[in-house]
């Protein structure tokens, strides 16, 4: 079976029903995105697929029918996705395990909308479940997220 | 390397245990009875100074932080607990968490672990706590708990540090024939100003690690310091941000086998019977095997992912024993209410005379009411799981966990290993908040790790295993009274409360020959050590038999007991027709410490103006952990249900060493406890667990996150913890905040039986 991985293809022998997560995780040893619950009730296994997010977790390889997205494929070369340097410079993360899936959850978000409202946030980011409870933290870096990118992109 | 060094301390090392036994200079006191494990696991070229500092000669400074990361900050405010005194900035060293070894014992936490107030200082409440410190050096328990890693490598690695930086200075001392006091350190290197000269860290490390440890440390005073009492850059978010793999789920090793377990739903249940033959002949499975523990009972699959090891562990068709426990909720309560009832209990508080005060008391001055709290989960975001390979007699352990000496121990008397022979190396976890100080995840996967001929093997917990074999906070019940006097203060509280064992129940799973003695801290703490002064008052704890397993969850004790003191104190407050803070601030007059938070929070919320229609405040205080901490909740009444607006945190835990990282885990500690509060649960039916995932134990989300201001103050003499303390207050901050916003006193848990959140 052959998937497109941040942009690159892979080969992987897997059944058609195995969720996308595993077969990244297992097979072809992508382990950014996370187990958290398999039911797509915690978000700590989004990717993007064609940009949207996904719960990787309850999506079956076989069904994928787009280019992946893990945040391993976020970076440009050495240059961090603007989402990623706002989650820096607001020093979300604590345990750090759901960040990978809130990352791609707020990059999709930011695709849609350039000024996200607290409302677009709460609608975008209500799927990732966050124990260590940094959602003050993910809200604002968002926002510096958005800053971030308008500046690069003016 | 530095192996003359390596036989000069180790001769050294015993002369001193022989003589001295606890000489009151840190460093030497700190390192016995443990030789340093890191001697024979430095790379060529590579020196180590103590346990907790290594340097390369490419002048690579590793700082070992032996406790484990899993949000708190450890590997951020103790490495620079180091690098403070080595000079150096956090991004010009490598942290690593460092071998399983006693050296890395934790004292701190037995400290506090007594039965006595943390602000007792008489001497049988401080010849309780140097006892109980001694016990956790000489057991070498290196254990992540109690909100304890800052207090207790506040001076012992801030030594490790200097001593190592003295004997680097020392070493190009006596290179180029100069005195010591005229070289200073900066940027990793050692330097002369008289010459000119310098040299690296890296270059100097060799020589200077055979040279003896200097038996006098001076550390740098609190003027001098750069980094310590300043927010840092946290060291591990680079690896947060992208992805890396850091965590026990994510480990890979050559020729890995994955798996899982399907345990007995009942706890403590035998298989009946059982047919694993379809689940055997699933695609991908390699072996089934039966997994009869001092954990649990059940079966261990392996396979070749783990998507198809959970599939397997689905199939597999078993019927289980009865539970030795009431099999309902119903069941559970009425044995908490039937302790309640009895005779039994200790009162680790008893001031004047409770039972004369409510002998002859008025009815109507009297308050006398029940509460309830239930099991809850700790639902670590990263499931239960490690990693074990056993090859040539060696088991290899792979495990986020709280506790790597006990894994050590635990897992090579299940697999009849000594103890040099395990090794455990500890991941950064997905969550902790006590659950991985347990031993049950690693010894399945050491003896899955007996089946696959050497291969290791990657055992995961579905997300369902992990609910339903959590060891929990446990369920508790209260039964308390107060007695009004005239002016409306409490002249008398009496507080009876029934709850399992966490201690017993711990034992049972760990060390099941030993078993604890002596009243039981955890079961009132949070209610019978608070700041408060009051002249008959008297609070006991009722230890209930009930087999489910209990364990640490944030904060413990307090988890519950906080919620029902401060709740009553509400009560209190309301019956008397005082304002709760003004309550508190008569009752806790003999606690300036206590006192100052109230006032802080008090001041930062506007309590004394109203909130405005349609909203309501409510206050709470509690002390733990050497955490004083008071907490004010505002909701709001909208057409979704309660919306949690905004959370007011004044807290004082003495010196602050990253203000940043303390804000974040009270802000954590909060979030966690309202969670709880808003809607948290563990029931029973039919003697097994009914909640399974997220979609029935959920937790705030970030619609419902209130915003937060967080006030540090420093008055406190002692330095208390940051990961815990911000949760007890927080349930009974927002029940007194929905009481006064519905006028419903919610005494059961949680809250959504009787109101509904946005």
């Amino acid at each position: 079976m052959r998937l497109t991985v941040n942009n690159q293809p892979i080969e992987i022998d897997a059944d058609p029903d195995m969720p996308l997560l595993w077969a990244l995780r297992d097979l072809a040893g992508i382990k950014g995105p996370k187990f958290g619950c398999g039911i797509a009730a915690c978000g700590a296994c989004t990717v993007l697929v064609d940009g949207a997010p996904v719960r990787s977790c309850s999506l079956p390889v076989g069904a994928v029918d787009g280019d992946v997205t893990t945040i391993e494929g976020l970076p440009e070369g050495n240059t961090l996705h603007v989402v990623q340097q706002a989650w820096l410079e607001m020093q979300v993360p604590q345990c750090g395990y759901c960040q990978a899936g809130q990352i791609m959850s707020a990059v999709a978000l930011l695709e849609e909308v350039d000024e996200p409202s607290d409302a677009d946030i709460d609608d975008a980011m209500s799927g990732n479940l966050c124990r260590c409870g940094t959602y003050p933290k993910i809200r604002a870096a968002i926002k510096q997220a958005a800053e971030l990118k308008t500046k690069l992109g003016a | 390397m530095a192996s003359i060094g390596k036989i000069a301390r180790r001769t050294f090392l015993v002369g001193a245990a022989a003589i001295a036994g606890g000489v009151a200079v840190g460093y030497y006191f700190y390192r016995q009875p443990w030789p340093n494990p890191l001697e024979g696991e430095t790379a060529e070229g590579e020196a180590t100074f103590n346990p907790f500092v290594k340097i390369a000669s490419d002048n690579t400074v590793t700082i070992i932080v032996p406790r484990a990361e899993m949000g708190q900050g450890v590997t951020t405010t103790l490495a620079a607990m180091v690098a403070e005194e080595l000079d150096l900035e956090l991004d010009a060293i490598k942290v690593e968490h460092g071998p399983a070894s006693g050296a890395y014992f934790n004292s701190a936490m037995m400290e506090e672990g007594g039965p006595f107030p943390q602000f007792d200082h008489s001497m049988v409440a401080e010849t309780m706590r140097s006892v109980s410190s001694a016990i956790g050096r000489t057991l070498g328990l290196q254990v992540t708990g109690g909100s304890s890693s800052t207090r207790d490598a506040y001076e012992k690695m801030r030594h490790a540090g200097c001593a190592a930086r003295m004997l680097l200075v020392e070493a190009a001392a006596k290179e180029w024939q100069v005195p010591a006091n005229s070289l200073t350190t900066a940027g990793g290197k050692v330097e002369h100003a008289g010459s000119g000269r310098s040299k690296t860290y890296g270059e100097l490390a060799v020589a200077a690690a055979s040279i003896d440890p200097p038996s006098e440390i001076t550390l740098r005073p609190k003027s001098e310091w750069k980094l310590l009492g300043k927010p840092q850059k946290r060291t591990d978010l680079l690896a947060k941000v992208t992805g890396a793999p850091i965590y026990g789920v994510d480990i890979d090793l050559p020729d890995m086998l994955y798996g899982t377990v399907r345990m007995s739903p009942r706890f403590w249940a035998k298989i009946k019977s059982a047919d694993t033959s379809a689940a055997e002949k699933m695609p991908g499975v390699v072996k089934i095997v039966r997994l009869e523990t001092q954990t649990g009972d059940g079966f261990g699959v392996i396979a070749e992912n783990t998507w198809a090891a959970f599939n397997a562990a689905e199939a597999i068709e078993a019927e289980w024993g009865d539970s030795d426990y009431p099999a309902d909720s119903a069941g559970i309560s009425k044995k908490l209410q039937d302790a309640l009832a009895g005779p039994d209990g200790s009162s680790l508080r008893d001031d004047g005379d409770v039972d004369t005060e409510f002998a002859d008391a008025p009815a109507d001055n009297v308050l006398d009411v029940a509460y309830e709290v239930p099991y809850l989960a700790h639902a670590c975001m990263e499931p239960m799981n490690a990693t074990a390979r056993l090859k040539d007699g060696v088991l290899d352990i792979w495990a986020p966990n709280q506790a790597p000496t006990i894994i050590q121990q635990v897992c090579g008397g299940v697999l009849g290993l000594e103890g040099e022979n395990v090794n455990v190396h500890t991941t950064y976890l997905g969550g902790g908040f006590g659950r991985r100080g347990e031993v049950d995840f690693s010894i399945y996967a050491a003896l899955m790790a007996k089946e696959t001929g050497g291969r290791p093997v990657k055992v995961t917990w579905s997300r369902e295993e992990d609910t339903r074999h959590d060891t929990y906070r446990p369920a508790a019940a209260g039964h308390f009274r107060a007695r009004l006097g005239s002016d409306g203060l409490p002249q008398a509280v009496d507080m009876r409360i029934a709850t399992p064992s966490v201690l017993q129940s711990v034992m049972r799973r760990t060390f099941p020959s030993l078993s604890p003695a002596g009243p039981e801290r955890l079961l009132t703490e949070g209610a019978f050590d608070q700041p408060y002064t009051i002249p008959n008052y008297r609070v006991t704890g009722v230890p209930t038999d009930l087999s489910i397993p209990v364990g640490f969850w944030r904060s413990v004790g307090n988890s519950f007991n906080g919620f029902f003191h401060e709740s009553f104190m509400d009560e209190i407050a309301t019956k008397g027709g005082i304002d709760p803070v003004e309550l508190r601030r008569k009752l806790m007059a003999d606690y300036p410490t206590a006192l100052k938070v109230v006032e802080t929070v008090a001041q930062m919320s506007s309590w004394s103006e109203s909130a405005g229609a349609g909203r309501a405040k409510g206050i709470a205080f509690t002390l733990s952990f050497g955490g004083w901490v008071g907490e004010v909740v505002q909701v709001a009444q909208t057409n979704d249900g309660i919306r949690i607006e905004k959370v007011w945190i004044a807290a004082d835990l003495g010196e602050v060493l990253d203000p940043a990282i303390v804000e974040a885990q009270l802000i954590s500690g909060a979030v966690y406890g309202l969670s709880s509060a808003m809607s948290q649960e563990i029931t029973f039916a039919d003697g097994a667990v009914e909640q399974s995932n997220f979609h029935d134990y959920d937790a705030m989300r970030i619609h419902q996150a209130p915003e937060f201001e967080v006030t540090l103050l420093e008055n406190a003499p002692q330095m208390g913890g940051a990961g815990e303390i911000g949760t007890p207050p927080s349930v009974p901050a927002l029940a007194n905040a929905v009481y006064a916003l519905t006028g419903k006193r919610i005494r059961n848990m949680p809250l959504s039986k009787e109101v509904s959140f946005a």
